[in-house]
């Protein structure tokens, strides 16, 4: 069995003051890893849907699912197996471009990444990417060299492939 | 349910609720909080009591509009009560606690994110019956959620069905007669010689309502280590929390234990062999409870004890050597007759339990059996039962020391003996008696048994101050052992002291 396997946990949630705090609390208290938490509206009025991606074994899986389960606030909970999930996350890096040739350089690596520059000044250049995690970090290891002034990134959000809902 | 004031209030309630929770004891407790305009301002004894209960409760509310508090005190009730019990908060800010009005009956409640599982799944009840089928050497370990669950009766019938011994936990202590011959007395740490050795033995481990807390289990690479382990519990979360479980069935006690009974087909056989070997170990190594010495041992104490009072009298205990020689020494035979803090292990919480239990069940006898450290950090109470006649009785095991603690000193940190002995005040007979409660001081054997019957007679709150020998210890298992590892001499109502010698290896880890 894997340690450290990665796993999208979605949950719906009630969308009211506090749930955040109840789901985070829960994680330090059991001493469950999390890497990222999203949250936002769902397709229903007064729910929400958390997105978080934990490391752990099977063992620490199940109960952070069923521990989940037992919050009140909480819904719905399911851990998205990756074959039948699609991933995105959303980045902002702002690159220090003083030459016109990084300038350039980072446009163009932009525009490869199916990314967007968003906002440009005397010295930078801020660009968007969304996509697979993987997909960010490899955008960000080539814009490195010419020096990361600023990275904002959301954390993944998931959902099922196909008719399926959780 | 209980109340508490703003800020200091509130604090003052988190020990209480964080026991219930341990214990998953069906509390609401309504704490008071600063006006609504001033949360957040860190306003005069304002606290953030949502904050800090979030982690120790089932679940918590903060109404805003005087009109939310009856859908929520309505759902506070249904939550803390059924499932798992467990308490729930409502922190009260003072302005909407003086709002106005109108009230139409309550709505009904909206909690799309709670629904028990009560009935258990039929396919695993068949599984779980084929497993006991098949089983040489069954066990029944039994938790406090029989007591809740109110399944002592399915208990008993089911235990008599499947012809298997019962051991129980410290909270599932009267969910099971302890007068039956089925019964093993407690396990754990602080078990019983014959439970200990029957459930490490045991090839299938029926748990029904326990949570396998690392006091019951010890070591647990070593527990029920040839066990096929099937797990009742209404909880899911507690099934292969701590122990890996081969037939899980998520539901309440009751309901499950009733439908169990049930789906045999046919009548499990009896298995004589192993009832008489079960029965053999338990003559062999019945806990001595007889001492003529002076000052007394707390066995010939809680012998007299038993003598004196009826099935129907509630006991409860402190935390600490008092507890577990009560837990060890001190048969029950009838659900919520013994009523301990388990999980938290809250010292102090023998005797307002006792006179909680009182007021609750006025025509039973209470006896709080504490300890002289507990008993002394809650004794203000002594004024509550006076001036509202609670007649409790309050049994003070007098040692002047916080026992379990010099004991693990002792035993396992070379006796560097620290912060453990209580010196020589108070004198707890005048302490009851500036209060106007009537005391006694017991010293010698006989006298404990004529004491209580006394105590009980007068009708009216009573304290006795029991002293007893500061150096008898409690045989145990050491943290990071497993069961079978008793340390200490086991005394047992024979000629000759069962001696077990003790483990390198406890004195080495130290414990926790």
């Amino acid at each position: 069995m894997d340690e450290n396997k990665t796993h999208v946990i979605s949950a719906l949630v009630l969308h009211k003051p506090g749930v955040l705090q109840r789901v985070a609390g829960l994680f330090t208290r059991r001493g469950f890893n999390i890497e990222t938490i999203t949250v936002g509206p769902s397709e229903n009025e007064g729910l929400a849907r958390m997105t978080i991606i934990s490391k752990g074994d099977e063992k620490v899986l199940e109960q952070i699912t069923k521990q989940l389960n037992k919050l009140i606030d909480v819904i719905k909970v399911r851990d998205l197996e990756p074959g039948i999930t699609v991933k995105r996350e959303l980045c902002l890096i702002k690159v220090h471009t003083v030459t016109e040739k990084a300038r350039s350089e980072v446009i163009q690596y932009t525009n490869i990444f199916r990314g967007r520059v968003v906002d440009v000044s005397p010295e930078t250049l801020t660009v968007e990417i969304t996509g697979d995690p993987e997909k960010i970090e490899a955008l960000i290891d080539l814009v490195s060299v010419f020096g990361i002034k600023e990275i904002a990134r959301t954390g993944p959000t998931a959902i099922t492939r196909g008719t399926k809902t959780i | 349910m209980c109340i508490g004031t703003s800020g200091p209030g509130a604090t003052n309630l988190i020990t209480g609720i964080a026991t219930a929770y341990m214990d998953s004891s069906p509390i609401l407790a309504i704490a008071g909080q600063v006006s609504s305009h001033l949360i957040g301002n860190d306003a005069f004894q304002e606290v953030d009591t949502i904050g800090i209960t979030m982690p120790i409760t089932k679940h918590n509310y903060q109404p805003m509009k005087a009109d939310e508090i009856p859908g929520m005190i309505k759902s506070a009730f249904y939550i803390a009560g059924t499932g798992r019990p467990g308490p729930v908060v409502l922190d009260l800010p003072k302005d909407v606690q003086e709002e106005e009005f109108e009230f139409e009956s309550a709505k009904d409640m909206e909690l799309p994110g709670y629904k028990p599982t009560l009935k258990g799944h039929p396919k695993q009840l068949k599984r779980a019956a084929k497993l006991i089928q098949e089983s040489k050497k069954p066990v029944i370990l039994a938790g406090g959620g029989i007591i809740l669950s109110g399944a002592t009766e399915e208990l008993l019938q089911f235990a008599n069905v499947i012809n298997a011994p019962v051991s129980t936990s410290l909270m599932g202590k009267g969910s099971f007669p302890e007068d039956n011959p089925l019964s093993l007395g407690m396990l754990g740490m602080h078990g019983r010689k014959v439970s200990n050795f029957i459930v490490d033995e045991c090839d299938c481990l029926i748990a029904i309502g326990c949570r396998f807390s690392d006091r019951t289990t010890g070591l647990l690479s070593k527990f029920a280590k040839n066990a096929k382990i099937l797990h009742i519990d209404v909880d899911p979360a507690e099934i292969g929390k701590n122990v890996d479980v081969d037939v899980p069935i998520v539901g309440d006690a009751k309901t499950v234990l009733g439908d169990l009974i049930n789906v045999f087909d046919p009548k499990p056989e009896l298995k004589q062999e192993w009832l008489n070997y079960v029965k053999d170990f338990k003559n062999s190594c019945i806990p001595r409870l007889s001492f003529n010495e002076v000052p007394l041992k707390p066995q010939q104490v809680i012998k007299e004890l038993s003598e004196a009072i009826t099935d129907d009298t509630i006991v409860t205990t402190d935390v600490g050597q008092n507890q577990m020689w009560m837990a060890h020494y001190f048969d029950v035979n009838n659900p919520r007759k013994f009523i301990s803090s388990g999980g938290l292990g809250t010292m102090g919480f023998g005797f307002p339990a006792a006179i909680g239990a009182k007021i609750a069940k006025p025509n039973n006898d209470v006896i709080a059996v504490c300890g002289d450290g507990g008993f002394l950090m809650v004794c203000q109470d002594l004024a509550t039962i006076k001036e509202y006649d609670i007649p409790v009785i309050i049994v003070v095991l007098d040692n002047r020391h916080l026992g379990m603690v010099a004991q693990w000193q002792k035993l396992f940190y070379d006796e560097r003996m620290s912060q453990t002995h209580l010196g020589e005040s108070p004198d707890f007979v005048k302490l009851a008696e500036s209060f106007g409660v009537k005391a006694e001081r017991i010293k010698k054997p006989g006298e404990m048994k004529e004491a209580i019957k006394r105590a009980i007679k007068s009708g009216e709150p009573y304290l006795l101050d029991v002293i007893i020998d500061p150096n008898e210890n409690l045989p145990m298992v050491p943290p990071g052992c497993g069961i079978t590892e008793i340390v200490g001499e086991y005394k047992v109502e024979r000629e000759y002291p069962d001696e077990i010698v003790v483990k390198a290896s406890a004195k080495e880890n130290g414990g926790d």
